[in-house]
């Protein structure tokens, strides 16, 4: 299995001590937004992955100890990239708002 | 092949909705979005129970595709637009799958689900059902498969080509991002694999490169034209996308795809394995 499902994958049955866990919500003019896609750059700006939001706006990843950066992309909207820190063990929380 | 002849883009779709030779297919991981909406007219395949073998890791047999695509209500003559999420790599799998079974007409929606969605074009939920016809696959193409044994034969003396995220290559992750790290196989890539991720080849929306900065790419990242080459990636879905560049975008010869990828190979006992940035030596 490799595609992303909407939102990012559930954390039920991951064992979370184990990920480094990146995940959070997108919003437009204070409200929730679905269907924009979050990319996940690695510190040289390379893809690591995408998910679309879910229809609460929500998206995760489970990436690896350092800097990432999150791109995200919607319809009307210019590009947004959100620098955040991942850690094994821990989850990093962001909220990204694009215009 | 050129990319007049595998690849289409979104206006081409919208302008041949109602065309009943062009078949619009949508294959994607997460199935529910499919059911959730998808472009008009377009039918479904699911990768994993329509594509895939229940009980061996292969694939559906020659009679298995034709009684699926005959059941869909594909027909030999139709033209076949695929497109999906996850920048169409399930599309691009499922592609070369159908030219793995002999397909003539097959397509690609350039930019797939995300550049539809991006472009605010419509989508619907209405439910879609094609006259059932018989469909005829012929034996599969292995020119464009490759196998475990000959893809450890190629190491040093064909391109291999590992399509994965830079730190999969490295073995710093063992699955892309957006999936759990904890996984069966060693971590690393086969040793004198070039590293081009999937994704140099496509634009943030999806869509894909110029020929020409596609070229570059490749010859810059030591990939010898000269040469055949296998790509790989996890599963064999990417790798499918940089297949789908190399043979049908570029017209290279002899491109295979190794379907078994680093889930096989990196589970495989005695072969050589890489970790770091470097390619490593034969």
């Amino acid at each position: 299995m490799c595609g992303a499902t909407e939102g990012g994958l559930s954390l039920a049955g991951v064992d979370v001590a184990k990920e480094a866990v990146i995940q959070g919500q997108v919003t437009r003019d204070g409200e929730p937004l679905a269907g924009a896609y979050v990319r996940l750059l690695d510190r040289t700006g390379e893809f690591t992955a995408e998910v679309p939001t879910s229809a609460t706006g929500h998206f995760r990843f489970f990436a690896g100890d350092g800097q990432w950066t999150l791109r995200t992309l919607a319809p009307k909207a210019e590009p947004v990239d959100k620098v955040v820190h991942a850690a094994t063990g821990s989850v990093a929380e962001v909220v990204i708002q694009v215009g | 092949m050129s990319r007049e002849n595998s690849l289409v883009s979104a206006q081409w779709v919208e302008e041949h909705l109602d065309d009943p030779k062009v078949v619009l297919i949508e294959v994607d991981e997460d199935t529910s979005s499919y059911d959730r909406s998808h472009i008009r007219g377009a039918i479904k395949l699911d990768w994993t129970t329509d594509l895939q073998d229940q009980v061996r890791r292969d694939f559906v047999s020659k009679a298995q595709f034709e009684a699926l695509l005959s059941d869909r209500g594909v027909a030999n003559d139709d033209t076949v637009v695929l497109y999906g999420g996850n920048n169409n790599w399930f599309a691009a799998y499922a592609y070369w799958y159908f030219k793995l079974y002999g397909h003539q007409d097959v397509k690609l929606l350039d930019g797939g689900r995300k550049k539809w969605e991006l472009d605010a074009r419509e989508l619907t939920d209405e439910p879609v059902k094609r006259e059932a016809t018989s469909y005829t696959a012929t034996e599969q193409d292995l020119s464009i498969r490759a196998f475990r044994d000959e893809t450890v034969a190629a190491i040093g003396t064909q391109n291999l080509v590992d399509v994965r995220s830079p730190d999969e290559y490295a073995g710093r992750l063992l699955a892309p991002a957006h999936l759990p790290q904890e996984q069966a196989q060693r971590a690393g890539h086969i040793p004198t694999a070039a590293n081009v991720p999937w994704s140099k080849a496509a634009n943030d929306d999806g869509t894909f490169k110029s020929d020409d900065d596609l070229r570059k790419i490749y010859e810059e990242a030591g990939v010898d034209f000269g040469k055949d080459t296998i790509a790989y990636c996890r599963i064999g879905e990417r790798s499918s996308h940089t297949w789908f560049v190399l043979k049908e975008l570029l017209g290279q010869e002899n491109v295979k795809n190794y379907d078994g990828s680093w889930t096989e190979y990196g589970s495989l006992v005695g072969v050589p394995v890489a970790l770091g940035d470097e390619a490593g030596v034969a």
